[in-house]
């Protein structure tokens, strides 16, 4: 099998399971919602304020619901031993890390996909008028989220305290790349225009999410096996 | 012949830092705009320097310690990372001390120092992942991964000053700039970066005696429980 059709077989595995239980997407979904309607009483929703900071609001829910995805990715395979047996199965680190990693964009990107509306709703925003662009920056964002948040599950997935470690290493390393991803958000929700300085945070999130997924990739193997 | 080593860096590293202090606190003239408070850049930039060179030194032991998987390659990436973290502490706090009295504020949101801040929490994750793992070799393996992602971070620091705009001061050190400060001004920055890395590579070969003792523990009490 090629490379692809290995992490096809991951990733499908982990989508079918999580069609079955819906436990991880229920649970991010709700926070996501949770987290929504806590931050309308932080600030006064509709007001100019909300415009400004909106992009900040909508990628904070998107890296705290993102956790929860991530968090589970490994540590649902440590039930019946089934991580020691994906490890030795003839699926490559690389491979396993690659599958994981598309099953756990899809299921942000539904999260994601399902929350923005309702944003827009709870916070009397308008739809973006570019919303191809506003949909590229959450395509690139969220590969960015997905490919540290995969990498650090699968490092903390036997630590005693892998729910307090997950958050606190990948937050500070997903910095550059939410910034970039609120900085173009708030302009795009904003409506306004795209400056040439804008750009550059375009790149920084197209390099951030090659540079990473490069990484990962390459040291994966070392993570899991050793 | 380590010990002997420490010593003499250890006093050679105190006479340049007390040269240092007799120079830029008696010879040098205060800075016509910032006046006395400017000295505080002959420990800022060169404990920024440090931090950085020892948090990609660390990351070259970490490439090391996965290709020879030699555990003194972890202890010396251990050893420099913690002494690096101690040195950015420095900086964010002398950084901050300069701010209040330039620009009035303790901190600002500028892109430089909250990208070397996110190198700060970075690094306090490092060391918080270090105590997480009890297992020698797995703390070895995943740390030393850990260490090379977020050397790629301290990289994007290092590059934020070009690429985004920022109310924190340009580059003033002839090398970088081609000459802000006047050669007389700068001569003790280079000295004390002199100084400071003595001072790191002492407390980094103290660092690394402690954890040399650590690994020595923990082979006999292996051995002790095999019994």
């Amino acid at each position: 099998m090629s490379f692809l059709q290995q992490a096809l077989a991951i990733a499908g595995k982990d989508l079918r399971s999580e069609i079955r239980s819906k436990e991880t997407v229920n649970a991010s979904l709700s926070f996501a919602l949770v987290i929504l309607m806590l931050f309308s009483f932080a600030f006064d929703p509709g007001s100019d304020q909300v415009r400004e900071i909106s992009g900040g609001l909508l990628w904070l829910v998107y890296a705290f619901a993102g956790t929860l995805i991530l968090n589970r990715s490994f540590a649902r395979e440590l039930v019946n031993d089934c991580l020691d047996a994906l490890i030795s199965s003839p699926a490559s680190g690389a491979q396993l890390f690659f599958g994981k990693c598309l099953a756990n964009y899809l299921l942000l990107m539904v999260v994601e996909c399902v929350s923005f509306p309702v944003f827009i709703i709870f916070y009397n925003a308008r739809w973006p008028a570019r919303w191809g662009l506003l949909f590229l920056v959450m395509l690139l964002g969220t590969w960015g989220i997905t490919v540290i948040g995969t990498l650090f599950s699968a490092m903390t997935v036997n630590l005693r305290l892998r729910e307090l470690m997950l958050p606190t290493l990948v937050y500070p390393m997903l910095i550059p790349a939410l910034l970039g991803a609120i900085r173009l958000s708030t302009v795009l929700i904003a409506g306004e225009a795209l400056e040439t300085d804008d750009q550059i945070w375009f790149k920084l999130l197209a390099g951030f999410d090659v540079i990473f997924t490069v990484l990962s990739l390459a040291l994966v193997e070392i993570v899991l096996v050793g | 012949m380590r010990l002997k080593i420490i010593l003499a860096l250890s006093v050679l590293s105190g006479l340049i830092l007390s040269w240092n202090l007799h120079t830029m606190f008696l010879k040098v003239p205060d800075e016509l705009n910032q006046g006395a408070i400017f000295r505080i850049i002959y420990f800022h930039v060169p404990s920024a320097i440090t931090s950085f060179a020892g948090f990609f030194l660390a990351m070259f032991c970490s490439v090391g310690y996965l290709i020879k998987k030699d555990l003194r390659f972890d202890s010396v990436a251990a050893s420099i990372t913690e002494v690096s973290f101690a040195f950015t502490t420095i900086t964010l706090i002398t950084g901050s001390i300069w701010g209040r009295i330039i620009w009035g504020i303790w901190w600002t949101w500028d892109y430089r120092l909250t990208s070397f801040f996110i190198c700060w929490l970075l690094y306090v994750g490092y060391l918080m992942l270090r105590r997480a793992i009890d297992d020698p070799t797995t703390r070895a393996r995943l740390c030393a991964v850990l260490s090379i992602f977020a050397c790629v971070d301290v990289v994007i620091v290092w590059k934020s000053i070009e690429w985004f705009r920022t109310q924190h001061p340009g580059p003033v050190l002839s090398i970088r700039s081609g000459g802000g400060m006047a050669p007389g001004m700068e001569a003790p920055i280079w000295w004390n970066f002199l100084a400071l890395m003595m001072l790191a590579t002492v407390l980094v070969l103290i660092r690394m005696r402690q954890e040399a003792m650590q690994r020595e523990i923990d082979t006999m009490r292996r051995y002790a429980h095999a019994f």
